[in-house]
């Protein structure tokens, strides 16, 4: 039996006197793809933040590619995790975030370079090839010199998700990744999502508010509501019969404002 | 008639004088603005303790009391300085703790998200600061340097009480010699303008290299 490549263990966050999560326990799979889904304030993206260690945590353990995240080992003793620990382990992850974050200063391609070049020392050739062929399963292989400036949102993300994957992370993570962008340029960027999770052995973990997108792309759904996980399962469970009343009153109201599910 | 053309090789003797002392106090405040600034934002506190203090102690007092203290006193603590040196380390520090604080207004005005796809990259926070942050904080602080330089060039005139023969004394030389006032100090207020009109030339061709791509950005 394989090893979880997540374990998340009684994990606690607050932010001042809010408690965001308060004792969320769950694990992922290696080559799992997930999706949280549940109201806003929920605390899903507290959760992919706290793995790309953008937040801090208040308590409890999670545990990356079976080494600790947020702690390391001292002989017996544990310690909270330094900056080296952090930097270490967040060669195992990737990001792409609800705005882009592009930066603007810098070309496509240099977008896509910048990170493999310092953080991996690869040389600025092979990093340049390796950025086209993803630009290319992007499907913006004429856009390599542009500017971040002159590409329409869907372009950006599509970007954005070329610039994470080429640190080839075993983890990725998808911040509502669409919530961002018009409605027409929606179908690029989940048909490019698609696409990488057909393709890839890489564990995903999605948070969205598509829920047509979800159900296609997740081998299992976690509705969460106050930080807590509700409802798991099977995204045809989750979609088809949800078993608890806040799970359908959520699926519910998402149709209403004319989601399809 | 007064000998004008002797009288106007003084003033531009002394022009000479002003604009170094501009040129090397500048280049001072440049790197002091920058230790100090990135000193603020340090995430080690004696680091921000001591930046806040040259930031505070510079600004809080005047600089022709610092001036007399890098002339006059330094050599008490047996640093003795040629005027120039004085003048441009009274010039750069008092000018470079203004600028400290537009180095960091700058760099923490570049938006948090691009801070955290620097982590989700994975940059080391030298890297961060030098290849994403610096590069889009720089455009924002052109501006304000272009002012400090045009700010450190007026304050140079401060600096003939330790006998410097900068534009301003040279030109109180010739109104002795000659008894004429309008001359040399209609002459000065030319010079000083058009250094002033040089420096800002150069910040603005500066600014445009700079934000180039960056159109439409903010």
């Amino acid at each position: 039996m394989t090893a979880p490549i997540i374990r998340i263990d009684r994990l606690e966050k607050a932010f001042g006197a809010l408690k965001v999560l308060d004792g969320l326990s769950f694990d992922v799979m290696p080559g799992e793809k997930l999706a949280l889904i549940g109201p806003s304030g929920s605390g899903k993206t507290t959760i992919l933040r706290i793995l790309m260690t953008l937040e801090t945590i208040t308590g409890g353990h999670i545990e990356v590619c079976g080494e600790q995240l947020y702690h390391m080992r001292r002989g017996d003793r544990e310690l909270p995790a330094d900056e080296a620990h952090l930097h270490h382990m967040r060669s195992h992850i990737g990001m792409v975030f609800q705005h882009f974050n592009l930066f603007p200063h810098k070309s496509v391609l240099d977008n896509i370079t910048l990170a493999p070049v310092l953080t991996k020392g690869e040389p600025k050739a092979k990093a340049e090839a390796r950025a086209k062929e993803l630009l290319e399963m992007v499907g913006l292989s004429d856009k390599a010199q542009a500017m971040p400036s002159q590409l329409s949102g869907g372009q950006k993300q599509r970007v954005a998700i070329a610039r994470a994957l080429a640190l080839q992370p075993r983890i990725m993570l998808f911040d509502e990744v669409t919530s961002a962008l018009d409605p027409e340029l929606v179908e690029e960027v989940l048909l490019v999502m698609k696409r990488l999770a057909a393709e890839t052995d890489m564990t995903m973990l999605l948070v969205t508010h598509e829920m047509g997108f979800a159900h296609e792309f997740a081998d299992r759904v976690l509705f969460f509501d106050k930080g807590h996980i509700v409802e798991q399962g099977p995204p045809e469970q989750i979609f088809r019969n949800p078993t608890h009343e806040r799970t359908q009153s959520f699926l519910r109201k998402i149709i209403a404002a004319g989601h399809r599910v | 008639m007064p000998e004008w053309s002797g009288y106007l090789t003084l003033i531009l003797q002394g022009a000479l004088v002003t604009a170094q002392l501009t040129l090397f106090g500048s280049v001072l405040a440049l790197l002091a603005a920058f230790t100090a600034g990135l000193g603020r934002i340090a995430p080690w506190w004696p680091l921000r303790w001591l930046a806040t203090l040259y930031i505070e102690f510079f600004r809080g007092t005047s600089i022709y009391v610092q001036l007399f203290w890098a002339y006059f006193v330094l050599p008490f603590m047996g640093i003795s300085l040629s005027p120039l040196a004085a003048g441009v380390l009274a010039l750069g520090l008092n000018v470079g703790a203004y600028a400290a604080e537009v180095v960091r207004g700058a760099i923490l005005s570049v938006p948090k998200d691009q801070y955290e796809a620097t982590v989700a990259l994975n940059l080391t926070k030298v890297q961060r600061m030098r290849h994403v942050i610096l590069p889009q904080a720089l455009p924002l602080m052109l501006p304000t340097f272009g002012n400090n330089a045009i700010e450190l060039l007026k304050a140079t005139a401060v600096v003939s009480l330790i006998s410097l023969t900068d534009m301003t004394f040279q030109a109180q030389i010739v109104r002795a010699q000659t008894g004429s006032t309008l001359v040399p100090f209609a002459m000065i207020l030319l010079l000083y303008f058009a250094m002033a009109l040089v420096i800002s030339t150069l910040v603005r061709k500066l600014e445009r290299r700079m934000t180039r791509g960056l159109e439409g950005v903010r």
